[in-house]
């Protein structure tokens, strides 16, 4: 009989290592993801100057647009600066940015001979495609994350969390549904708004 | 759907590494059938000769599947660069134009969404729009595009399109159908080879008179031994159909994951049908890594038994149809959170 006993607990003792190890790849897998959102970050903070200058000489006319997007890029720059505790002004920051940046492709929109130059086609081109990684980074860790969240709270995985330390990580939050779409907008198509 | 299929993921990855090891194995298996079975046949043969002509030695099934291994770990490793050779594919380095820029973004965006490295690009030069993926495991993937798919997709049906082969690479279906084009191209070779060798040994054995030496047991199995040589081909691409067709409801759902716009994918998937035309660039032996039917038969439009063993590529129709259904849920998902 003791032989049963014995089977019964290596299959426990196989079972938690099985899930402890899961709860652990998965928490690293859910900080690599947020590590990608922050190389996607800089990507477009590094960006941004040089879209600047170049539309800067032919619209001297819209200054404030501009201006708004150097600040934008800048205060995004200073809150990344503080580190992954300050997530919630990092989104806040980022989301002020994504807004700016759309404003100002709007306008470029408006002035069809800024559009004939070769330049800007590639600039928005470059524009998409850094707003569209930046959130499918953010996808990408919010998916993540919720399996995470998910497992760990899942019984029976729930009873070896506290073991493996696994602790719930907090979802990047999109303020509301006009920012969320922002990287989504198609630049040749006018926005609603 | 996203909790589901992610804890699927793991499931699906190796599920397909089994699969993979499943195929190696029965190539080696039908190569050992096909030498033993000639060995046995030959022995059979030779039993009533005198002892000096007798086959004691059973060397044609030691060659043979030691050639069956060595060709399947060939095809393994080579599978990827053959498939790709064999399309004619060039590799994009450095972006030449704006639409290969675009093309680069976009898998780069998908890369991202899909948590994988990013794959190599490369560009078919053919009109007729199509894709596909290949590699071994997602740290070594390539995609591929046709120029026409390029010419005739916008941004968002191009990100769908790449999506969906992302969904190949990371599941790991790619391992498998990369190892099953390159074991179809193998056999191909081999059939062409050994019909010469049938054609050529025929001339030389009709001296006639021995054949009343065979008893009907080993004209039967010779028979047997002679149609899997002739079936084999034939087999290996039902083979392949088989596994693609259920594939990609599988890969359209994780690219609709990846961009979270399964109508862009429908909208691919209709102008990618509306073209029509063949791919000719890709060949019958790797038909089974596109996301459409590259023979564009018109029995892919059609569901029930002969559909299923004829075709590579669940109907179209039905595709479009299940993504369009997302779609619209998705829509209605959002448009009800709106206060």
């Amino acid at each position: 009989m003791s032989w049963i006993l014995l089977v019964l607990l290596v299959a426990a003792a196989l079972w938690m290592i099985g899930a402890y190890n899961g709860l652990v790849s998965l928490k690293n897998q859910t900080l690599n993801a947020f590590k990608q959102i922050d190389v996607q970050l800089k990507r477009r903070h590094d960006l941004i100057p040089n879209l600047v200058n170049a539309v800067r000489g032919a619209m001297d006319f819209e200054k404030d647009t501009l201006e708004a997007v150097i600040q934008a890029r800048n205060q995004a720059v200073k809150v990344n600066a503080a580190g992954p505790d300050a997530v919630k002004q990092i989104s806040q920051a980022e989301n002020a940015l994504s807004g700016a940046l759309s404003r100002l492709m709007v306008v470029v929109e408006q002035y069809p001979q800024l559009k004939a130059t070769g330049n800007i086609a590639q600039l928005q081109e470059e524009l998409t495609s850094t707003e569209n990684k930046v959130a499918f980074a953010r996808q990408l860790y919010n998916d993540t994350a919720t399996q995470y969240n998910t497992t760990q709270q899942q019984f029976p995985t729930s009873l070896v969390a506290g073991w493996a330390h696994a602790q719930p990580a907090a979802l990047w939050e999109i303020e509301d549904k006009a920012d969320r779409d922002v990287p989504r907008v198609d630049l040749s198509m006018k926005p609603k708004s | 759907m996203t909790e589901e299929g992610s804890l699927n993921l793991f499931q699906q990855q190796d599920a397909n590494r089994r699969r993979t090891i499943w195929l190696i194995v029965c190539f080696v298996v039908f190569f050992a059938w096909l030498g033993f079975g000639g060995d046995y046949v030959y022995f059979l043969a030779t039993a009533h000769a005198p002892p000096a002509e007798q086959h004691r030695v059973w060397w044609l099934g030691f060659v043979m599947v030691g050639l069956g291994a060595v060709l399947a770990w060939y095809a393994y490793r080579t599978g990827p660069e053959k498939v790709l050779w064999a399309t004619g594919a060039e590799e994009v380095i450095e972006p030449a134009d704006d639409q290969q820029k675009r093309l680069v973004n976009v898998v780069e965006e998908m890369a991202i969404a899909a948590g994988v490295p990013r794959p190599r690009i490369w560009v078919v030069p053919d009109p007729d729009p199509n894709a596909f993926a290949t590699g071994n495991d997602a740290a070594h993937a390539h995609v591929a595009v046709t120029r026409g798919l390029l010419d005739l997709c916008n941004r968002d049906e191009l990100q769908a399109v790449i999506g969906h082969e992302l969904g190949h690479v990371k599941n790991l279906d790619v391992r498998l159908m990369t190892t099953l084009a390159a074991l179809v191209g193998a056999i191909l070779l081999m059939r062409n080879g050994a019909s010469r060798m049938f054609v050529g040994g025929r001339g030389g054995s009709g001296r006639g008179g021995r054949k009343s030496d065979l008893g009907p047991l080993v004209i039967l199995l010779l028979i047997a031994w002679i149609l899997s040589w002739i079936l084999a081909p034939i087999i290996t691409q039902l083979l392949a159909m088989a596994v693609s067709r259920k594939r990609e409801y599988l890969a359209d759902a994780m690219g609709a994951q990846f961009t979270r716009n399964p109508l862009a994918l429908a909208r691919a998937l209709e102008k990618i049908e509306g073209a029509g035309a063949p791919t000719t660039r890709i060949k019958s032996g790797a038909a089974h890594m596109c996301i459409a039917d590259p023979l564009g038969g018109h029995l892919a439009e059609r569901e029930g038994m002969l559909a299923d063993v004829l075709t590579s590529h669940p109907p179209m129709a039905k595709r479009i149809a299940i993504l369009k259904g997302m779609g619209y849920a998705q829509l209605k998902r959002e448009g009800g959170t709106i206060p």
